[in-house]
This record gives C-alpha cells, sequence and structure tokens, in this order.
C-alpha cells in the first residue's frame, strides 16, 4: 500500500521512458518498413543496400574515423599536458568554455576563415601558393569537426590522467623504464577508459553533423546524419530517412558492446 | 619530458590559439564597418544596432529563453524525481536497465532523437512550434539532470534519513527538509546544464520546429547560409559575453556549494549540440 502510493511520485520519470526514449525507437522502426506512399514494404532496405547507400555509409564511418582520430591525437599531449600546469581548473574551464559556445557560431566563423579572401587565403597568398578552394571540401569539414570536439576529447582523458596514481609512474622511471615505455606502459593503459569514452563522445556524434557537412563542405560529404535530415525534412521520405537512422541505431549500439556498455559513469553503491 | 615547459607549454598556447581563434575572429570583425568579414576598414557599432533593431531577431532571443527557462525547470523537477527513482530500485539489474534507459537520449545522435521526436509529434497530433520544440527540449534534457542529481543522493547516508524519520519527521518532511537541501548543488548543476542544453540545441529544434517558429540556433544557421552577415558576428559576441557571465555564475555557485575540498567535480559537459 505505502510502496504503491510512493511510486505514484515516481510516475512523471517512468512516462518520459515510455514516451520519449522507448516509443520514439520504435517509431522510428515501424516507418522504416514504410515507402513515400504508406504501403508496408521492405525496399526501404533494399534500397540501403545498393551501392549509393553502401557507399555513403561507409564513407560516413571513415569520415567519423578521421575526426576521432585527429581529435585524439591533438586531444591526448594536450590533456597530459594541462596535468601539469599551475591554476589547473582556470585552464579546464577555459576549455570547456568553447563547448558553451553555439556550435553554429564556430562553423560560421570558419566561413570567413576559410573563405576566397579569409586569413589563411592571404597567408597561402604571401607564401606565394596562390588562393586556394578551402571551403566546400572534405578536408575542411574534417577540421572544423575536429575543432568542435577537440574539448570533448580532451576532458575525459585528462579527467582519467588525474585520477592516475603519480606514484605510478615515478616507480616506472625508478626501475628504469624510458619516457616512451612509462607512456606506452603505465600511463597509457591506465587512462585507457578516458580515451574510450572520448573517442565514443567524438564518433558517434561525427556519424551525423549534417549542419557543419551543409555549411562547411557544401555537399561534397554525405554523412548519415546528412542523410537523415535530408529524407526528413527535404524529400518527406520518412520511410528511407527512418531506415537510415535504424542503421545508424543498430551501428551505434554495436559501438557501444564493443566498448563495453554506456551508463558506467554512474556509480551504484 | 625534461624540455616539458618549453615546448608543451608552446602546444598548449597552440590548443588554445586554435580554440579560440575562431571565436576571437567573429567578435573582431563584428565591428568592421566594412560589412565582410576579411578587410578590416574602421570601427563600428552599426552592426549592434542592426541586432537590437531586428525585431524578428529580438522576438527569436526571447522564445530562446523563455524554453530555455521553462523547459530547464519542467526538466530538473522531473529529474529530481527520476534520480529518487533510480536511487530507491534496490535490484542491480533493474537499476542498470533504467539507467541505461535514461541515458539513451545523451548517447544519441541529434538527428536521431530529432528525427523520431517529428514522428512522435505528428502521430500524437502535437502541432510543430512552441509546444513541440518546449516537449523536446524537455524531453532531452530529463537525463542529464538525473545524471547530475543521482551522485548527490548516493552520496548520502541513508542514517540521515533513519534519523529523520525517528525524530518523526513525515515523508514529506524528510523529503523538503533533508534529502532536497542535500542534493541541492546537484539540483542547480542539473538545471544550469540543461539550461545551456536547451540554449545550444540546434539539430533536434530544426526537425521538430516547423514553420514561423525559430530559435536562436536555427536562426542562425538559415542565416549563415546565406553567407557572411556582420549582424551574425554581432550577436554572436553578445552571446558569448552572455555565455561567460553564465558560466562564471556557475561556478561561484558550484564554489559556494562544494565548499569542504570533495574529489574535484566531475566536469561536466554534454554533447555538441
Amino acid at each position: 500500500m505505502q510502496a504503491n502510493t510512493r511510486s505514484i511520485y515516481m510516475l512523471p520519470y517512468y512516462i518520459w521512458i515510455v514516451l520519449f526514449v522507448i516509443a520514439p525507437v520504435v517509431l522510428v522502426g515501424y516507418y522504416s518498413f514504410f515507402d513515400v506512399d504508406g504501403n508496408l514494404t521492405l525496399q526501404n532496405y533494399r534500397t540501403f543496400f545498393t551501392p549509393t547507400y553502401l557507399q555513403m555509409t561507409i564513407s560516413s564511418f571513415w569520415y567519423a574515423f578521421l575526426v576521432t582520430l585527429f581529435s585524439l591525437l591533438v586531444a591526448y599531449p594536450a590533456a597530459y599536458l594541462l596535468t601539469r600546469t599551475k591554476h589547473r581548473q582556470l585552464w579546464i574551464l577555459l576549455i570547456i568554455l568553447p563547448t558553451w559556445i553555439n556550435l553554429l557560431l564556430k562553423t560560421y566563423a570558419f566561413i570567413g576563415i576559410f573563405g576566397t579572401y579569409g586569413p589563411i587565403n592571404a597567408l597561402l597568398g604571401t607564401l606565394g601558393f596562390g588562393e586556394q578552394q578551402l571551403l566546400f571540401n572534405a578536408p575542411s569539414f574534417v577540421f572544423v569537426s575536429v575543432y568542435i570536439f577537440i574539448p570533448f576529447m580532451i576532458l575525459p582523458i585528462y579527467n582519467a590522467l588525474e585520477e592516475m596514481n603519480p606514484t605510478l609512474v615515478s616507480a616506472a622511471r625508478d626501475l628504469g623504464a624510458s619516457g616512451w615505455v612509462t607512456f606506452r606502459r603505465v600511463i597509457l593503459p591506465l587512462t585507457m577508459a578516458g580515451v574510450k569514452s572520448g573517442c565514443m563522445a567524438v564518433f558517434i556524434p561525427s556519424l551525423s553533423l549534417f549542419m557543419i557537412t551543409r555549411l562547411i563542405a557544401g555537399n561534397k560529404v554525405i554523412t548519415l546524419g546528412t542523410a537523415i535530415e535530408q529524407h526528413f525534412l527535404v524529400t518527406q521520405d520518412w520511410g528511407m530517412g527512418s531506415t537510415v537512422a535504424v542503421v545508424l541505431i543498430i551501428a551505434m549500439a554495436v559501438i557501444m558492446i564493443l566498448s563495453g556498455g554506456f551508463g558506467k559513469e554512474v556509480r551504484h553503491d | 619530458m625534461t624540455n616539458k615547459n618549453g615546448w608543451g607549454n608552446l602546444y598548449l598556447v597552440f590548443v588554445f590559439a586554435l580554440l579560440y581563434a575562431p571565436i576571437l575572429y567573429l567578435m573582431y570583425y563584428s565591428f568592421n564597418s566594412a560589412g565582410n568579414m576579411h578587410e578590416f576598414e574602421g570601427f563600428t557599432w552599426e552592426w549592434y544596432g542592426e541586432v537590437f533593431q531586428d525585431t524578428r531577431l529580438i522576438i527569436i532571443v526571447i522564445n530562446t529563453l523563455v524554453i530555455a527557462l521553462l523547459s530547464s525547470t519542467i526538466a530538473t523537477m522531473i529529474g529530481i524525481i527520476g534520480a529518487l527513482a533510480i536511487d530507491r530500485i534496490r535490484r542491480r539489474r533493474l537499476k542498470d536497465t533504467v539507467l541505461s534507459l535514461n541515458n539513451v537520449l545523451i548517447v544519441s545522435p541529434d538527428v536521431i532523437i530529432g528525427a523520431s521526436f517529428l514522428i512522435l509529434f505528428t502521430m500524437i497530433g502535437i502541432k510543430l512550434g512552441f509546444a513541440s520544440v518546449l516537449i523536446s527540449h524537455i524531453a532531452f534534457s530529463i537525463p542529464i539532470t538525473v545524471l547530475m542529481i543521482l551522485p548527490r543522493l548516493q552520496e548520502m547516508s541513508p542514517s540521515l534519513i533513519d534519523a529523520a524519520r525517528d525524530l518523526g519527521a513525515s515523508r514529506r518532511d524528510v523529503l523538503s527538509k533533508v534529502i532536497l537541501p542535500f542534493i541541492k548543488p546537484g539540483i542547480f548543476a542539473g538545471f544550469f546544464m540543461a539550461f545551456t542544453y536547451s540554449l545550444d540545441d540546434f539539430a533536434v529544434t530544426f526537425f521538430v520546429t516547423g514553420n514561423g517558429y525559430s530559435t536562436l540556433s536555427v536562426e542562425i544557421y538559415s542565416r549563415a547560409r546565406q553567407g557572411v552577415a556582420l549582424s551574425i558576428n554581432a550577436l554572436s559576441t553578445l552571446i558569448f559575453l552572455f555565455t561567460v557571465m553564465l558560466v562564471v555564475g556557475y561556478y561561484m555557485i558550484n564554489r559556494r556549494a562544494t565548499n569542504k575540498p570533495r574529489r574535484e567535480e566531475p566536469i561536466a559537459v554534454g554533447g555538441p549540440r
């Protein structure tokens, strides 16, 4: 009796789970079996397994991989060096601050920076390379995405480095390990959890960043996200859009399972 | 790492320069009288004037703030309930399941959230516009508020509640006089994160906004697609200053709330939105 009256308070939260977590996934799955005219069909999946869509999927994953890799390469040393600074709190705050600036504004800035008359082109001009078309291609897309994601990669790695016991590093050094060996055998394994969550925080969103592809890459890069947006808002083919979404959801779930599940960050007891 | 101060600091300077260059670049040209983002001709307030005279833009800013305040308030309330609900579950498996369900919207790509909410609203028959945007902002903010509140709840010693009950407190008293005050820092952090999530969101809003209703991100997107307009630069400068104020305010509240040197606060960042 008591337990019952108490659970009523919990109702709004469970309603939220049903309505906004479970139902949307089910609906996307359901819609993926309908064509534009509302007929039940498997055609969308057949369409998906044609070269056009498969190629798009592969390139989407390839770009996401590149973005993740470059973010990691920039972020790891930065995170490491940040743990050595004085006033660490302040520096970390300064890393976080840009993440609170609207994504679109930062992307918009690059339209100016990479533009025909922008500073990069001016620099290339003075160096004698002449004017280049920097916007509307794949490298500019990768660069801007990496720029956007760097903080999201730095923070988990920084947290992992902070949690590491520094005496382990000293011990390794005392036992005669070189700097590189210490890094590879001690520091990297101990911070792998941070690297993993950083990679997840970058990889999954980069599969779906349709606004950057639209603003920066012209239509040179089409990600799964771009395809979903296109089908839902431009061609109104919700069925095909849902099919692409289902593929993205499955890919995401596989990545999650491979990297050891989610929801782990929250302590249990 | 003998030379760490030299090369290391240089590298950090490079990373910080990279992070801030685009933002400063935008701000710098917001004062450019030439009206473009490459040749600085002279100083002007013209674009700021344009922002403040643009009634449509001001309405959109107000819309955005109203949505952010309403959605984060409601999301925080449901988030408190959610955290209490999860904390109460004793069975480990069930708890893991609910937690995983809680986190689905945090890890999902925005396009999928947007697309699936669009389907949901169309099926239920909710008109696209203010209501759909508000509801989706509440929906995607709830999990983060739960995640900010739950650790505080788990830190709380159960004997505190037992003591209160022994001293004759009713369940309502226990909640309002013991639990809520204890988890207050988590509630504030959750509210703040939900607020910034809502302000920043583009992709989800873009899907569920329909015609005629717009938030700042959606508006910036459509203006940016038309090319460079320095009123966007002026606007972004204003937003940047506002953000800095928010962040400073948040850290002040946080510092006051956690006076004792606890383990460093887990740094809260949402996914890029």
